[in-house]
């Protein structure tokens, strides 16, 4: 590492490679959220993927260049709109017969979009586990920033 | 001999025990939980075996077989976030500490006495 | 009917999830939702307990997701629960009013309303739902919420004591966890009462070692949950230091639900106590009547003085419950009942005394009956209620239990209970001379009543004291007391009646 200054980030080839294949991460998390009912994973799995993508982008490029484009109130506010989705959904079966209850219809197996309700409540899983372990990692980093 | 792996489990148990019970730093003591979290999932996994079955995943192509016992499986999801949201918790409560302290060291961190 | 059981967990986290959504834009929006939450569930408790006698078997159940009930998840109503359901929703009612003024000098107030109603959700889960596993994942939600608002606010005291929780309250869920893989490893069910006729149907030779192995282990556990004597040392530096409504409800409901509750469920309804596990229980609290009281006599922090007398009234409801006679179990859960409303009371006037002369310290307070009428007369009459004299609830309950002692001929219980309710009524005396009508060696100036918030609480909860022991009235009792009785004294057919109603 040429530079020791933690602000300016890391050297010019790891953030060219960043650029490069942050956007693969991302898309891995997504990819095991999405078939989570076909094949291992599911939401908490999916969700710290994406978590990890985030805090790669913090690594290489420092803690100010991407709290300015993404600061810690708006990774807030979609983990709590992740977590009102859960509760809409198992209301939404409440309302109809039982809590938690299959509405969607069962649709073929192993197809993407079957099995009920799993697709929708692994997505609203990996909302809230994604930004809350992104807004946790920024509120530790902004303790440690404010005292020194 | 079949029961080696539980007895195993037993032993990261009380290495974690340990490290909560006697070391007197607070990263220490953060670790020394996460080993006795591990060490607890690692055994309910384990309860879970049947002899000679495979993996509880049915995909298009695979046939019917025994297979080993899923429910442990899905409780160890649950019992894993929850030890994650539990170090969470610690290792910010131990960072606020050392800024009002100063130090990590549990036998000066007394102002609550009697 | 059985519809509005899930209700109870749905409300308070569709509170939690829109205060973290809408109430960081909007003080006034979290304190309205957060009392409205806490209205709701107070009223869905009276209307069960109205519709819980005209029920068959005097129970309620619900298949969540519709599934049957060893592959489901089953939430369970009884007369137990319905006790402590009302108890742990009315006190939070008064926690939750109170904290609109209380909690007026920290920023960030919706964080607070948040992490309340997801410790009020994870209460009222542990109560009604009738599956191990679940019961844990609900008992660790409502601890998590508890070790981050015990270090709500940023002094010292209160990280040092949030620590100090966090690694007891850990190892004891370690350890409730280890017993639940034990428990699946043998019976290969979760389901409480599925679980309770497997084993009831098990014929091995190992089954009574395998039992007793397990009641240990779960009294270690939920022993630390709920301050038992050798475990207890997390108590008074958590009560000491956390925020007065947050004290209030952890001393008065939280430690009940997951410690005292949960245990009395596994033990009495789903294992069948022997004759061993019950004198283990009894000599528990003998102890934490005695070591709470006696380490109580020398405190000069009010708060920290009502923690540890916390610890000693646990110990009367544990010797009455480990009686297991129906006198005994009878005076144990009306105790229970009791010491929430008082040990809230007590909480919440010192929390009013410190928001207005800015110290704990009885030496230091003192001349507050001209000045704040109010609040004196909620401490005089908080206690009047614990010391137990007549006609307030303590002395009803406490009275019980000494019967209770003597009927089972357990002479020396009863003699410690008799002598350690002389030591609370010093211990009390000393407070009320020292802390409200002496004279105070500090001279304050500006001291007025507290603000209408904070007072209206403390009148409900004193209502609540004088009028309480009319629910020993035969009339009355037969409705609702001694149906609760009968839950634990009948033991495994709670199972049975379960299992028809699947």
């Amino acid at each position: 590492m040429k530079e020791k200054n933690n602000n300016s980030g890391m050297t010019l080839i790891v953030k060219t490679i960043t650029r490069l294949t942050v956007g693969l991460i991302m898309l891995y998390g997504l990819y095991i959220t999405f078939h989570g009912h076909l094949t291992p994973g599911g939401g908490f799995a999916g969700g710290v993927i994406l978590a990890l993508s985030f805090i790669h982008l913090i690594l290489v490029f420092g803690k100010d260049f991407v709290i300015k484009k993404f600061s810690e109130k708006i990774a807030g506010v979609f983990e709590s709109i992740g977590a009102v989705l859960f509760l809409t959904i198992a209301v939404s079966g409440f309302l109809v017969g039982y809590f938690f209850i299959n509405i969607y219809g069962k649709g073929i197996p192993f197809n993407l979009f079957s099995a009920g309700i799993i697709l929708p409540c692994n997505l609203s899983i990996m909302l809230i586990v994604g930004f809350g372990l992104f807004c946790a990692f920024l509120t530790l980093l902004l303790f440690i920033s404010s005292k020194e | 001999m079949s029961h080696l792996p539980y007895i195993l489990c037993l032993i990261l148990f009380l290495i974690g025990l340990y490290a909560v019970l006697v070391k007197k730093n607070l990263i220490k003591i953060i670790i020394g939980l996460g080993i006795i979290d591990y060490s607890l999932n690692l055994f309910l996994v384990l309860i879970g075996y049947k002899k000679q079955s495979i993996f509880p995943i049915l995909s298009k192509d695979t046939q019917i077989q025994p297979m080993v016992d899923p429910l442990p499986q899905a409780l160890v999801l649950t019992a894993i976030v929850i030890g994650l949201a539990v170090t969470m918790l610690m290792v910010a409560i131990a960072i606020r500490l050392y800024e009002k302290y100063e130090t990590f060291d549990i036998t000066q961190i007394r102002k609550l006495k009697g | 009917m059985n519809n509005i059981i899930p209700l109870f967990v749905i409300i308070p986290l569709a509170g939690a999830f829109l205060n973290s959504l809408l109430g960081r834009f909007s003080k006034l929006f979290s304190d309205i939702l957060s009392n409205i939450v806490c209205i709701l569930t107070t009223f869905f408790s009276f209307v069960i307990l109205f519709n819980l006698n005209l029920s068959p078997n005097n129970i309620l159940t619900y298949r969540v997701g519709g599934w049957v009930a060893p592959i489901g998840i089953m939430l369970v109503v009884d007369h137990l629960s319905v006790l402590m359901l009302l108890t742990v929703n009315l006190v939070a009612l008064c926690c939750c009013i109170y904290s609109i003024s209380y909690m007026e000098k920290y920023t960030d107030k919706w964080k607070y309303y948040a992490l309340f109603m997801i410790m009020l959700a994870g209460m009222n889960g542990v109560i009604i739902t009738s599956d191990i596993f679940n019961m844990y994942v609900f008992l660790e939600i409502a601890a998590i919420a508890s070790y981050a608002l015990v270090a709500f606010g940023d002094e010292s005291e209160k990280l040092e004591a949030s620590f100090k929780y966090l690694v007891l309250g850990s190892v004891a869920s370690a350890i409730i966890l280890l017993s639940i893989a034990l428990i699946y490893s043998y019976v290969s069910s979760l389901n409480l009462a599925d679980i309770s006729l497997t084993l009831s149907n098990m014929v091995d030779v190992n089954k009574v070692y395998f039992i007793k192995f397990i009641s240990l282990l779960l009294i270690v556990g939920f022993g630390v949950k709920s301050a038992l004597v050798p475990f207890h040392s997390w108590l008074p530096d958590a009560h000491q230091s956390a925020p007065a409504p947050i004290s209030a409800m952890s001393s008065g409901v939280l430690i009940k639900t997951l410690g005292i509750y949960a245990m009395v469920r596994i033990l009495f309804n789903i294992f069948g106590v022997g004759q061993k596990i019950l004198s283990i229980i009894v000599i528990l609290g003998l102890l934490s009547m005695f070591v709470g009281v006696i380490l109580a006599l020398y405190q000069w922090d009010y708060k920290r003085l009502l923690a540890y007398h916390s610890i000693s009234q646990f110990g009367y409801i544990i010797l009455g419950i480990g009686l297991a006679t129906p006198l005994g179990i009878l005076g144990g859960l009306f105790h229970l009942i009791n010491h929430s409303v008082f040990k809230s009371l007590l909480f919440l006037t010192s929390g009013a005394t410190e928001s207005t002369l800015g110290t704990r310290d009885l030496r230091r307070m003192g001349e507050l009956n001209k000045k704040m009428p109010l609040t004196t007369f909620s401490a005089l009459i908080g206690s009047m209620s614990i010391s137990g004299i007549p006609p307030f609830n303590g002395f009803w309950s406490k009275l019980i239990i000494i019967v209770a002692c003597i009927q089972a001929k357990q002479y020396f219980a009863g003699f410690i209970a008799t002598i350690v309710s002389f030591l609370t009524l010093s211990s009390f005396t000393k407070v009320l001379k020292y802390g409200f009508y002496g004279k105070s060696e500090v001279n304050y100036e500006n001291i007025k009543e507290v603000p209408g918030a904070m007072v209206v609480p403390m009148i409900i909860l004193s209502l609540c004291c004088i009028f309480m022991g009319l629910l020993l009235l035969p009339h009355i009792r037969q409705y609702f007391l001694d149906n609760v009785v009968n839950v634990l004294q009948q033991g495994t057919i709670y199972a049975t009646k379960v299992f028809e109603l699947r």
